[in-house]
């Protein structure tokens, strides 16, 4: 695997994606928006103890963010994620996560040897 | 080792064939420390302590890295804050946030249980990530070589 394979671009669309995810219910409509797909608001609210008005607020943080788009359907706007967003999110995670993995790996050596 | 990552924290496990206080000297010895670490530190450990670390950076020469030294429970847990990837020579980062490195040690039958977690990335600014990642690029070369010298001598 390339050094340089999570670029640097990547981290600076992810910080706001890391803001928008620091909240249960904005995680709840994304883990249900990845189960299920596509959903209206109406389908997102249901079964929610959270109002429409929160679940539309929400969605507009998520939104400008960048981790979902709405398009309109008859009445209704349908939301889904934006799974390039989410996968540049993990990538940068990902990264920090194997500076670790490295120094874990050392150390073991260390100890063990 | 396991993986489990959240948009804020990093967290790792490993299983090292080593006695609890065997790994403990490895973390709470600045000098051990900065032997696996990869980095010369200017002082001892202590809560409250503020230490500095020199590493070598690929194309970059020697780098300051500022650790601040929280808890140390002896041979259960230390902690300490730092500013992940500020490795930009030059760069003053003291009013940045810093995360917060845990490692917490248990004693299991063949050796010792290591957690370590890394919090606070959702409060490091947009930008300073960025370069903190162009940064990591550069450092993980220079651990590579590092390794590859270590491995050869």
């Amino acid at each position: 695997m390339s050094l340089h394979s999570a670029g640097w671009r990547d981290v600076s669309r992810a910080a706001p994606v890391f803001a928008a995810l620091g909240d249960q219910t904005r995680l709840a409509l994304v883990a249900r928006m990845s189960s299920d797909g596509p959903l209206s608001i109406t389908q997102l609210t249901a079964g929610s103890a959270v109002t429409r008005q929160a679940i539309t607020k929400h969605l507009g943080i998520l939104a400008s963010a960048g981790l979902v788009s709405d398009r309109r359907q008859g009445r209704e706007r349908i939301w889904e994620l934006e799974l390039e967003q989410m996968e540049a999110a993990r990538r940068y995670l990902d990264h920090v996560s194997k500076r670790w993995d490295a120094a874990l790996d050392r150390l073991k050596q260390f100890v063990e040897e | 080792m396991k993986l489990h990552n959240t948009t804020d924290r990093i967290e790792k496990e490993i299983v090292l064939r080593a006695p609890r206080s065997r790994v403990w000297r490895a973390l709470a010895s600045a000098d051990e420390f900065g032997a696996w670490f990869g980095m010369k530190l200017d002082g001892a450990f202590a809560p409250g302590g503020r230490v500095r670390g020199q590493m070598t950076l690929h194309d970059r020469g020697p780098v300051t890295v500022e650790i601040v030294i929280e808890r140390m429970d002896a041979e259960t847990r230390m902690s300490y804050r730092w500013h992940p990837y500020a490795f930009e020579p030059g760069v003053d980062y003291s009013s940045e946030p810093t995360t917060l490195v845990e490692f917490h040690l248990e004693e299991i039958a063949d050796g010792t249980r290591l957690t370590v977690v890394e919090s606070g990335f959702d409060r490091i600014p947009a930008a300073r990530r960025a370069e903190a990642l162009r940064m990591n690029d550069a450092g993980w070369a220079g651990q590579l070589e590092n390794i590859a010298r270590h491995v050869a001598s």
